[in-house]
């Protein structure tokens, strides 16, 4: 690595003066993120604790299988993220876009099974708003546990697609070899929001199908 | 650059320790063991994320100015979380 590489910016002293602050800013923006979604997430505890029926209720009505299977493929697309970053690390381009490529594929599948959910839930009636219909007293309760739930998983699913998109862009980069060993920081960054993102599906997975399931 | 690389086999292993966990909290939610359903439950997320943040996220060879910025926003996730629940718990008159 010298001073004369492509990607250096002339206001760092080096490549890894860059790469740190490139990686600390990235950091900050998750931080962010982990803010944001903690509001979503108050909002849940919150009303997870005066309303334990409806929520109880709420995840009942929601497919186990998919979510697990969801979840496994999440983690998945992770692995392949970071053997991409290792792949961008070792100078192997090749091996980088077909792991940018399998990334992509698994978001997208994870996104389509979403989809698969969401239209069950909008033929059983379970969207909130005007068409949505529980049977008992705790409906309002229920609808505010699906409020909850699209906001949630909504909010997720965007930064999914959101990261689908930096990583087309990613493949396309990489596809004119704009990553070397020496430089991958951008490989790299999209990595961290990737896993972050998974992340955040981590918890929202217990915490939506799995509790008040027994 | 100062880029520390990680083995493959380190992705490998944390992916199947990721995939246990899983596994683990959906069988754990089918038994009845009270509170312990949401300790379990969160305390596997939480070991889940951890391995993510640690080696998939590289935090492990980070600096150490990267772990304050990640212990902050832990922090204030923490402090937004008990602050709002403490006045929740503490105020029977809601209902």
């Amino acid at each position: 690595m010298t001073e004369t590489h492509p990607g250096l910016l002339h206001h760092f002293d080096d490549a890894a003066q860059q790469k740190e602050a490139s990686t600390l800013g990235m950091w900050t923006f998750l931080i962010t993120e982990i803010l944001f979604f903690g509001g979503l997430f108050a909002a849940y505890v919150v009303y997870r604790t005066r309303f334990p029926e409806a929520w109880a209720a709420g995840s009942h009505h929601l497919d186990i299988t998919l979510g697990a299977v969801n979840t496994a493929i999440l983690i998945g697309s992770s692995l392949t993220m970071a053997l991409g970053v290792h792949s961008s690390q070792i100078g192997r381009n090749r091996l980088l876009i077909a792991f940018l490529i399998l990334t992509v594929v698994l978001g997208g599948a994870f996104l389509g099974i979403k989809a698969v959910e969401y239209h069950h839930k909008y033929e059983e009636h379970h969207v909130p708003g005007p068409a949505f219909s529980y049977p008992g007293p705790i409906a309002g309760q229920v609808q505010l546990f699906f409020a909850l739930y699209f906001a949630m998983t909504g909010m997720h699913a965007l930064h999914m697609v959101v990261g689908v998109g930096l990583l087309l862009n990613l493949i396309r980069q990489a596809r004119r070899g704009r990553f070397t060993p020496a430089y991958n920081t951008p490989v790299d960054m999209i990595g961290l929001y990737w896993h972050f993102v998974d992340i955040v599906w981590v918890f929202l997975f217990p915490l939506l199908y799995l509790l008040g399931r027994h | 650059m100062s880029d520390h690389i990680v083995p493959r086999r380190t992705y490998y292993l944390i992916f199947a320790a990721l995939l246990v966990l899983t596994a683990v909290t959906v069988a754990v939610a089918f038994l009845d063991v009270g509170p312990l359903n949401t300790i379990a439950a969160m305390s596997i997320a939480s070991i889940k994320a951890t391995l993510i943040v640690l080696y998939f996220m590289h935090a492990r060879y980070g600096s150490r100015l990267v772990w304050v910025f990640l212990g902050c926003g832990i922090m204030w996730l923490g402090v937004l979380l008990a602050l709002i629940m403490s006045d929740y718990v503490s105020r029977g008159w809601t209902g």
